[in-house]
This record gives structure tokens, sequence and C-alpha cells, in this order.
């Protein structure tokens, strides 16, 4: 089953730590959003892999955008 | 014979030799620490070049920096501008999408009227009770201001205060937050608001003035430049006034705030035991302001099913954006995945412009 990772906050994409196709595990960090000088991490909503990827470093998000999206395993 | 008689080494005093060490101590903070760089360095310079004798620097009339600080902050020039910037750095849409935050940002003030009332208790006057207080607003410029309206004698020792705690709200904030909170309320995650539009982030500087400027017409030196650079920012088409408001008009008019509230610290007017009770008073009215915030969240809480985080009450005080910042870090050692940044932008914001509403209420009753 694919998984939309949400944005949580409006910011700017700091990191990418993930690539399409990595094995995640629930909890991991795959993205750092930049807000108000902040770090802040986005974590796996479930084990799986990562099967695409739609922003990068440097993009403005909303909230609600979709990040990537994660095929269940 | 009258080299040496205008030499400045043979009129020094222990205490200009103390205030050295002050300021060394801010610049040193400023630089390892980085606690407000931008301020604490120029007022740590300032205060060591202030108390270096027959230098007339602040000779009223002819000293250079007391020219900057005359016509700079007596006429109340520096703070308001400082205020446009603020206006065009600040995004109201946090509070426009949840307005029930601003009672956050209101309740805020508490700590403010609480350390009036006991700083004139304990002798203070009314004026100097009032400046003493609005530290607990966590707001620099605004503490500045009412001080040189009120109290320019305190001018320097309050400066330092706000700043040195607005600095400090990383390590005063959590504990004050953790003790009032359960883990429960800690993890509350909020509902996102509306989607607020771009008309009524334009309608809103205006609007806001006028209501805020016909309630309380003392506050509108800083209200209007305020609420000014905002209308910059969201009317989308005057970007070059809105850039150099937020950048080169800030940090140029910054360089002589400074300086300037450093020169104010010479060593008689601020080795006074005063000063020892105006850091403490400033201190606790800080916590109270914190306090309360977080404290009227829970009560609106017992009220409404869309609950509220109460850690976000605590960025009532202003400090902004570090009261948010601690908001975010206090609830994500909870909730790893609980933002609350954004929410706490809201009684941040708030919090300031009740500051300001604070300060046009006492220069209105006591001038």
């Amino acid at each position: 089953m694919a998984t939309e990772v949400l944005v949580p906050l409006a910011g700017n994409i700091w990191l990418v730590l993930v690539n399409v196709g990595d094995e995640v595990e629930e909890d991991d960090e795959l993205v750092v959003i930049e807000a108000l000088k902040m770090e802040n991490p986005v974590y796996a909503p479930c084990d799986g892999t990562v099967s695409e990827i739609r922003v990068k470093k440097g993009d403005v998000v909303e909230d609600d955008d979709v990040l990537m999206i994660i095929e269940e395993s | 014979m009258v080299f040496f008689e205008n030499m400045g080494l043979l009129a020094l005093t222990p205490g200009m030799v103390f205030m050295w060490v002050i300021g060394f101590v801010l610049i040193y903070l400023a630089i390892t620490r980085q606690y407000e760089p931008l301020l604490l360095l120029p007022i740590g310079f300032g205060i060591i070049i202030t108390n270096l004798p027959l230098s007339y620097l602040m000779e009223p009339g002819e000293g250079l920096i007391w020219r900057f600080y005359h016509y700079g902050i007596e006429w109340e020039i520096i703070p308001p501008l400082i205020f446009l910037g603020l206006g065009a750095l600040t995004d109201f849409s946090a509070l426009l999408s949840q307005p029930r935050l601003i009672f956050l940002g209101a309740a805020a003030q508490v700590g403010v009227y609480v350390t009036f009332f006991i700083a004139y208790a304990m002798g203070f006057s009314l004026e100097e009770a009032a400046t003493i207080g609005i530290i607990g607003g966590a707001d620099g410029p605004t503490t500045i201001y009412l001080s040189a309206r009120l109290a320019p004698q305190l001018l320097g020792a309050c400066a330092v205060a706000a700043y040195s705690y607005m600095a400090l709200v990383p390590i005063i904030m959590p504990p004050i937050m953790k003790l009032l909170t359960t883990d429960e309320e800690r993890k509350i995650r909020m509902k996102k608001g509306r989607k607020v539009t771009s008309r009524e982030k334009v309608f809103f500087p205006l609007i806001a003035a006028m209501v805020i400027i016909l309630l309380v017409p003392a506050s509108a030196p800083l209200i209007a430049m305020f609420m000014m650079g905002n209308l910059f920012r969201e009317s989308k088409v005057v970007e070059r006034l809105n850039e150099t408001a937020q950048n080169s008009l800030m940090n140029i008019v910054t360089i002589f705030l400074g300086v300037s509230v450093g020169a104010t610290m010479n060593a008689e007017n601020f080795l006074r035991k005063e000063v020892i009770f105006i850091f403490f008073l400033g201190l606790f009215a800080f916590m109270i302001s914190t306090a309360s915030g977080i404290l009227l969240a829970k009560f609106m809480n017992l009220f409404t099913s869309n609950k509220i985080n109460p850690l976000v009450g605590a960025a009532g005080v202003s400090a902004v954006p570090m009261a948010a910042r601690v908001v975010q870090k206090v609830g994500a050692a909870a909730d790893k995945r609980n933002y609350l940044l954004m929410f706490a932008m809201g009684p941040n914001i708030a919090g300031v412009i009740g500051t300001v509403i604070a300060a046009g209420i006492f220069i209105s009753i006591l001038k």
C-alpha cells in the first residue's frame, strides 16, 4: 500500500535524507524542513520503500503538500 | 602639566573599571555564546567607551554618542524604526488562522502588571515601576521606548535586562513550561487553522492600526510603524521598501541603538543597588508572563473541544521567534511528531502587540 508523507509545517526543504528505492523504518528521518531558522525533521510514518520523492533541497513547501510516497512493506 | 591633567588615566575610578568588566562580559557572551550579538556587542562596547573618563562622549550638547542618544532615542525615532522593520518581517497568518490565540498573547502581559505593582510597593516611582514591569514582555525596543519616555535613568539597566532575558529564553522558559503542564497536555496535537487569504493579510495591518490607535492613542508611534511595515510586506507592490525596512534600515538603526544604550550605563548611574532589583524583578516579570500564558491556555481548554496545547501559551511573551522555537522543542521532546512552531507564532506575535499596548496604557496613565 502506498502512503503519502505530508508536510507537517510550512517552510523550506533543508535536506532530503533518502533516495528513491531506499528501505526506511518507521520513525526514520526522511526530510528536514527549515522554518523560522529551525530545522524540523519529518519522520517516516511506516516501514517501507521510498517509491517517489516530490521535493528537492531549497523547495518552498506548504502545509499538507506531499513530500514523498512510501510503498509499505 | 596640562597634558597630565587632561589624561583620562588619572581620573579613573574603581566603578569605571567595574563597568569595563560588565562591557567585556557582554561582548564575550555575544561572541562566544552568540547571545543577541547584534545588540549585546554594540551595547558592551558602548559601556566600555562611556566609562573612559574625560572623553565627553555622552556630554549633553556636544558628545558624539550623546547626539546619537538624544536624536535617536530621546526623540523616539529609533525604536519606531525598528518596529517598522519588525512589521515588515512579521507574517500574521498564524494569528489570523486561529484568532483565539490572541488571548494567549494578552495573558502574557499579566507579568508586566504584577511586577509593576510589586516594584511600586518596593519603593520605585510609578514611572520606574512601569519601565521595570515592561521587561516581562521581553521586547527590547518597547522597553527602550517606554524607558526613554518615563524613566531614562533606568534605560541602560532595563534594556540590558530585557535583551539578556530574550537571549536566555531557552534556559528560563522550559522548566516553567514543564512544571505547569502534564505529559498528556504537551502531547496535544492542534488542529490546523483555516487558510488565510492574501486579501485578509493586506486588510489586517490597516484595520489593526486603526482599532489599536483609536483605543490606545499613546501606542501610536510603535503600532503605526509596525503596521506600515507589515503593509509594505503584504501589499507585495513595494518590495524595495519592504526589503529596506527589514534589512538595511533596521541594521543601520540597530548600530545607533546599541551603542547609545550601552553609553547610558556610566558607573554612577548603573552601580546602584536598584539595578540588582531591576534584574530580579525583570526576571520575575518574565517568568510570570510565561506562566500566565500557559495557564490561560489550560483554562480555555475547559470550554473547547478543539484543544490548545498549553505550551503555545508560553510563547505569549514577545521574544519573537525564540519563544516559539522553545515551544517547538519542548513539544517535540514529548512527541517528536508534534509540530507546534507555527501555532506558537500566533501568541508570540500577539505578545509583541500586547506589550506595545501595555506600554501605551502606562504612558497614557502616567504622562
